[in-house]
């Protein structure tokens, strides 16, 4: 990285951390709708470079999210790499490893794409941009996904997500599948992003460089899609289900669908009514002040 | 006030006295305390001490709370916060004073407890000229805590530990039998003015089986170290000011539950939804009919300004799921990483040259590896300033999230 404090960083210097969605059970669902990985890849070049153009000190790192892994392709900082097309290489590498990596033959559906691994990762390279000075470009995290919700991430999403909100890191994601995503939705909502599900694939260049490109600064004079409602029901430990009402354990706040006797996180039971103490509104003293 | 105690103050007194008599360039040097950010290197060279004895103390906490793993918490904690704003809080000691430094970390303590403790409760009781003063009741708001306690600065009197504890072991004697009841006392004197006998009122905490826990700011008092010792809670002394920071915190993640503290209970709760930016309906809290934003009861399909609240028509808990997803890292703690051993370090050629989290070199000028450290379930190794962040701020190994057949989060789940 070239060193941070020999540079001037205006409010509008942007570091762009895109999530890229690279699960093949996803792309190959996906054959039959004309808009297939190659297309979507080439949309997504052709942002990255608008994104480098438009102001000279943007730093764009692309991470990979896959389907038995995660890896970074792209980082325009280092010097080898100064146009996007550079990361065709590293990420027909990375898609190759992630499919030999494969153990199941049979995938029923299309299958989840480790979304938390990647938002993970980008959480650490922003602070690593944060720890490098007061001066540096201004981060954000944009989700280009298409894979449904993993429930078993549930917990590591929402962690990635506080976190991000802990450091003022927006996440902006741009739904690509055909199902709207209840964590991106909450994603956006909780950290500041944008959610956007856009109707047109075709387009999808048009809707990256209208809502996606602008820098946080300019952000505020923009009318930018506002959020049709989030999805905020949670899911059950006990069978994975999605509830708007259930039972909340009062030790460890876990999730139950019906009453149980048993906490099955922490092994409280539940029910015993504590007697309460006779003597304690006796001795009411008449001076604690007034 | 017994004749031990006026003696005190008296030696209080004249030691004021004796820092009015100092001159001005004298107590430049004896309030700065400049030679305490001295440090003598090992060829006996003085230097300023660096961040590392600061990132230490963290790394400290992040070993702590790891080994508490999967030991029950208390998640639904009703918290007074009792601060003395005695005369004693005026004292200069630390900069501008110490009312102005314990307002400042009560403050950063309410927002970092709201975060880590959802569906908790706090309540501001304020000590001053002999008598204890509710300021806030127990609620879970932290901007409207923190607007009270910035409006009430001032300090007079004396400081009244009995009364402060007797107004507050009424208050939480009310609360419901589930919820963990906790005193947390910022005290400032070095005496205590009380109307009766305090020992009294001591085992009437405990019998309420209220944690008492004392952060002192002057010297270590008796009484104090007794109350904490009767009620389980804890007594630190502060040294300055990031040392109060860190003990204040301390207090923010929630303590090992004891069995018998509280009873656990499942409690009905509902997760509304939040309506479409835009669209136009009334709302049952305020009677009034507002644009956007609001929530909708799903029982009653009333329709509620903010969360986390009681429904006002059917009177369901109302909370959103993220709000108790914010303690979920509680139950479900990743586990240390260990120091990747001398001997490993010396076949570097196997050793991952980046960082697995933030792609930061590994490699000491020399290419030599330095220090890192890696995760005890995926491998991966992650530089030192990653290892802080996951475990104090994360709360997930970015190595184990990117493995599909990790059983991090499935297992526990189970
Ligand atoms: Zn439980
Ligand atoms: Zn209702
Ligand atoms: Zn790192
Ligand atoms: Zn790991």
């Amino acid at each position: 990285m070239t060193p941070v404090s020999s540079k001037l960083y205006a409010d509008d210097v942007s570091l762009l951390m895109v999530l890229v969605d690279t699960n093949p059970y996803f792309w190959s669902s996906m054959k039959n709708t004309a808009f297939t990985f190659p297309k979507f890849i080439s949309h997504v070049l052709a942002f990255l470079n608008s994104i480098l153009l438009l102001n000279q000190m943007n730093q764009v790192v692309v991470i990979a999210t896959g389907y038995n892994s995660c890896d970074y392709v792209f980082d325009s900082s280092t010097s080898s790499m100064q146009r996007a097309e550079c990361l065709l290489e590293k990420l027909e590498d990375f898609v190759d490893k992630d499919e030999s990596l494969s153990q199941e033959d049979s995938v029923d559906g299309v299958g989840f794409s480790l979304l938390s691994g990647a938002l993970s990762m980008a959480l650490c390279y922003i602070q690593r941009v944060f720890r490098s000075g007061p001066l540096h470009p201004q981060p954000r995290i944009l989700c280009l996904h298409g894979s449904p919700d993993g429930p078993g991430q549930y917990v590591a999403v929402m962690n990635s997500i506080f976190s991000a909100q802990r450091s003022m890191v927006p996440i902006d994601s741009c739904v690509i599948g055909s199902q709207h995503s209840a964590f991106l939705q909450q994603a956006s909502y909780i950290t500041g992003g944008v959610y956007l599900k856009p109707q047109v694939s075709d387009g999808l260049f048009q809707y990256l460089s209208t809502v996606f490109a602008t820098d946080l600064h300019s952000r505020s004079f923009l009318q930018l899609p506002r959020p049709v409602g989030v999805d905020f029901r949670a899911s059950c430990f006990c069978h994975k289900n999605t509830i708007d009402m259930g039972f909340i354990c009062s030790v460890c706040l876990s999730i139950f669908c019906k009453h149980h006797k048993k906490c099955s996180t922490c092994g409280s039971n539940f029910g015993e009514a504590r007697k309460q103490d006779p003597s304690a509104s006796d001795q009411r003293r008449t001076s604690y002040g007034s | 006030m017994n004749t031990e105690e006026k003696r005190f103050n008296q030696e209080e007194e004249d030691e004021e006295e004796n820092g009015r008599g100092r001159e001005a360039w004298e107590r430049t040097y004896a309030d700065e305390r400049s030679w305490e950010s001295l440090q003598e290197d090992e060829s006996g060279l003085l230097r300023p001490i660096d961040n590392k004895t600061l990132s230490h103390a963290q790394y400290r906490r992040r070993l702590r709370t790891a080994t508490a793993a999967r030991i029950q918490k208390g998640l639904i904690r009703y918290l007074y916060i009792i601060i003395d704003f005695s005369r004693a809080a005026a004292e200069m000691d630390y900069k501008p004073s110490r009312m102005v430094v314990v307002a400042r970390q009560v403050e950063a303590y309410i927002r970092e407890f709201f975060d880590q403790n959802p569906l908790s409760q706090i309540g501001l009781v304020i000590l001053k000229d002999g008598v204890a003063h509710c300021l806030t009741d127990l609620g879970g708001s932290p901007e409207a805590h923190i607007k009270a306690l910035m409006g009430k600065l001032g300090t007079s009197g004396d400081a009244s530990l009995q009364n402060g504890l007797d107004l507050v072991c009424d208050l939480l004697n009310q609360i419901p039998s589930y919820g963990h009841r906790e005193a947390l006392i910022l005290y400032s004197a070095l005496s205590t003015c009380d109307p009766g006998d305090i020992l009294e009122t001591i085992q009437k905490c405990k019998a309420s089986k209220i944690r008492c826990s004392v952060i002192g700011l002057s010297a270590e008092l008796y009484i104090c170290k007794h109350l904490c010792q009767e009620t389980g809670g804890m007594y630190f002394v502060a040294l300055d000011e990031p040392h109060l920071k860190e003990l204040v915190l301390e207090h923010a993640p929630p303590p090992p539950a004891i069995a018998e503290f509280a009873v656990a209970n499942l409690i009905k709760m509902g997760f509304p939804q939040r309506t479409a930016e835009g669209v136009i309906s009334i709302c049952s809290c305020h009677k009034e009919a507002k644009v956007g934003g609001g929530y909708t009861c799903p029982r009653c399909k009333a329709r509620i300004c903010e969360l986390p609240t009681e429904c006002c028509i059917c009177g369901l808990t109302l909370v959103s799921s993220p709000h108790l997803a914010r303690s979920y890292h509680h139950l479900f703690p990743i586990r240390p990483f260990d120091d990747v051993s001398p001997s490993a370090l010396k076949d570097f050629h196997k050793l991952p040259k980046n960082c697995f989290g933030c792609q930061l070199s590994l490699l000491n000028p020399g290419n030599l590896p330095g220090p890192q450290v890696a995760c005890p379930n995926c491998k991966q190794h992650f530089c030192l300033d990653c290892d802080i962040y996951i475990h104090e701020s994360l709360h997930n190994c970015p190595g184990c999230e990117s493995l599909r057949n990790s059983k991090t989060i499935s297992d526990m789940e189970e």
